[in-house]
């Protein structure tokens, strides 16, 4: 039974002010809806321009449904566009990334097209003189996503025409990618390192909203960093340094006071973090040279401004969270209802020490690896909440925590670090662009 | 052990993945160097667990966390535990040096971890560089390269 396909008005409602419907997580439909609006109404990551270095180079990536090609032309230019050949519909390229040389060419009939996109030869060509073919679609080539936008080598799609503009979309949120950028001494980033690739039974918004729940770290992560802090304490030996791997995991056993201090900040368009005045990253030893590297670049008072801002997770709505004090950059990739792959990216500060890349590296996989503690703890909730919501007792999920009546979901505001509004936040954004993609164009992409 | 023979090494790595099958943590961790770690690349023939990007890279420190978190009275992940099998392929000697007290194995290997309904298999290569200390082998470091290492997985809890 359709509930909200062409049924705005009942996807709507799914979103109270203070609480969400259990359908937003496991609906088959809502989610067929949010593949087909929601990721094509609002700014989605593809990449990064590091990861294209040549021409010819390309990756691959999916946003909704859609297969796309992100590839670095002859001139230069990052353009993107759908892994489609328009003559049967074949897959172009099947790896993850990859150099195409001068032009993609389909395996299956060999037509042949720019790195543009634009088509460059069929074979045998004769065979479609007097039969319209410059009429046709297929002659126009690989097509272009409709919007593309390259900030600072971050490169956004946005599949639907019209709606918002990047700047618009993203506000003055494009500070926490500055200040990851900022951080390199040379201002510059690459993507280095495998991402670490973890597959989740649940849905895809249980771990955005976790990226600002910062009142189940001391609850869920007791058995992993409780652990680390305990088995530390007694095994040291004394005088001798804490290393990296116990102070990337203590401050997760911070109190709730610290938490409540940190702050949250949120954003229009369900961009928002953690992290304000202080996070759990500012307490990392210097790294020998550092500084130095940093203020020969900045001068002294700007290197320390862009050193003294240690948010926490940075969440761009919808699917992704930068951990600037870090460098890792998280993707969310719904793949059904209740399953999800995560993505997680490693940043190498150019010019910087190679100590920051190696702390970058362990930190994600102490983190964010299927292989890390950390992460069993959490994916052990979301799984649990996956199946609790089935559970006919209460279709409402709540997110009161710390609400207002009367909030507003187009400010800048900062709050306190354990307010639920973030996800509020992040619920506004997501009804409200499903909703006006689906009123656009009923039929979805 | 006064001298070592081909076979021990082989004896060894059987012993070992006995006792991870029989969970017997405080045993295994007991067969690591003071230095000891246990590492799993996230990439092909990686070289460095440092500047590349590792699934695991943990020396007896992060171990013991993990070993004492799989017994945790509020390790929910391990509520019900999780249990696993190796099926070896007999290791095969890549370095055998009694005098400088080195050697290293290579073993195939197909390992199968379970929890509630859920029963997965992976498969990899196993290496061990192992050294003798004091008359015993000791692990100086277990690399475990997985057949599939760049797949998307769920939760891997216990050790391969």
């Amino acid at each position: 039974m359709d509930r909200y396909r062409d049924n705005p008005a009942a996807l709507r409602a799914l979103v109270r002010e203070t609480e969400v419907h259990r359908d937003v997580y496991i609906d088959p439909e809502v989610f067929d809806l949010e593949m087909r609006h929601l990721f094509a109404e609002t700014w989605v990551y593809v990449g990064h321009a590091s990861q294209l270095p040549e021409p010819g180079d390309y990756l691959a990536a999916t946003v909704g449904y859609q297969p796309l090609l992100v590839v670095r032309h002859s001139d230069g230019s990052i353009h993107v566009l759908y892994n489609r050949c328009p003559h049967k519909g074949t897959r172009i390229t099947t790896e993850p990334c990859g150099n195409t040389g001068k032009f993609f060419r389909c395996p299956y009939h060999a037509w042949s097209f720019r790195t543009n996109g634009k088509l460059l030869s069929i074979p045998l060509k004769k065979g479609y003189e007097h039969t319209g073919l410059e009429e046709a679609e297929a002659v126009e080539g690989l097509r272009p996503v409709a919007n593309v936008h390259v900030y600072r080598d971050f490169v956004f799609v946005k599949l639907n025409e019209g709606g918002q503009s990047f700047e618009a979309f993203f506000g003055e949120s494009l500070s926490s990618i500055d200040n990851m950028i900022d951080r390199s001494p040379e201002g510059r980033l690459v993507i280095e390192g495998a991402p670490l690739r973890y597959l989740h039974g649940c849905n895809w918004k249980m771990l955005v909203e976790n990226q600002t729940d910062t009142c189940h770290p001391m609850v869920a992560h007791e058995s992993s960093a409780g652990t680390a802090v305990s088995v530390w304490e007694r095994e040291q030996v004394e005088g001798a340094k804490r290393p990296m791997a116990v102070e990337v995991y203590s401050p997760f056993m911070s109190s709730y006071e610290f938490f409540e201090g940190m702050g949250i900040r949120v954003w229009p368009n369900g961009h928002g973090h953690t992290g304000v005045a202080t996070s759990i990253h500012a307490d990392y030893s210097a790294v020998p040279g550092y500084m130095e590297q940093m203020t020969a670049s900045y001068g002294e008072e700007r290197a320390r401004r862009i050193l003294d801002e240690n948010r926490h997770n940075t969440v761009y709505f919808p699917n992704i969270m930068v951990k600037g004090p870090v460098q890792t950059l998280r993707v969310f990739i719904p793949l059904a209802a209740d399953k999800t792959l995560v993505e997680s990216w490693t940043f190498r500060l150019v010019g910087a020490p190679d100590m920051l890349f190696e702390r970058t590296l362990m930190y994600n996989r102490l983190i964010n690896a299927p292989t890390s503690i950390v992460g069993h703890d959490d994916l052990e909730m979301y799984e649990r909440a996956q199946e609790g919501l089935r559970a006919d007792a209460n279709p409402w999920v709540n997110l009161q925590r710390l609400y207002q009546p009367g909030e507003r979901h187009d400010v800048t505001e900062v709050i306190n670090g354990t307010s639920e509004r973030q996800m509020r936040n992040q619920f506004h954004a997501w009804v409200s662009f499903i909703g006006s993609s689906m009123e656009r164009q009923p039929a979805g992409a | 052990m006064s001298s070592i023979a081909p076979q021990d090494l082989i004896d060894f790595v059987y012993r070992e993945a006995r006792l991870l099958d029989e969970l017997d943590y405080e045993a295994w961790l007991n067969l690591f160097t003071e230095d000891g770690r246990y590492w799993m690349p996230a990439e092909w023939r990686q070289t460095d667990p440092l500047l590349q990007s590792s699934l695991m890279y943990e020396d007896r420190l992060l171990l013991r966390v993990r070993v004492e978190r799989l017994s945790g009275a509020r390790t929910f992940s391990q509520k019900p535990k999780s249990r696993a099998q190796h099926l070896l392929q007999a290791p095969q000697i890549d370095l055998f040096e009694p005098d400088a007290g080195a050697f290293r194995t290579w073993t195939s290997f197909h390992y199968v971890e379970t929890r509630n309904d859920v029963q997965t298999l992976y498969a990899g290569w196993a290496t061990h560089d192992l050294v003798l200390l004091e008359g015993t082998l000791k692990i100086k470091l277990k690399r475990v390269d997985l057949l599939n290492f760049d797949a998307p997985h769920g939760n891997i809890q216990l050790f391969m």
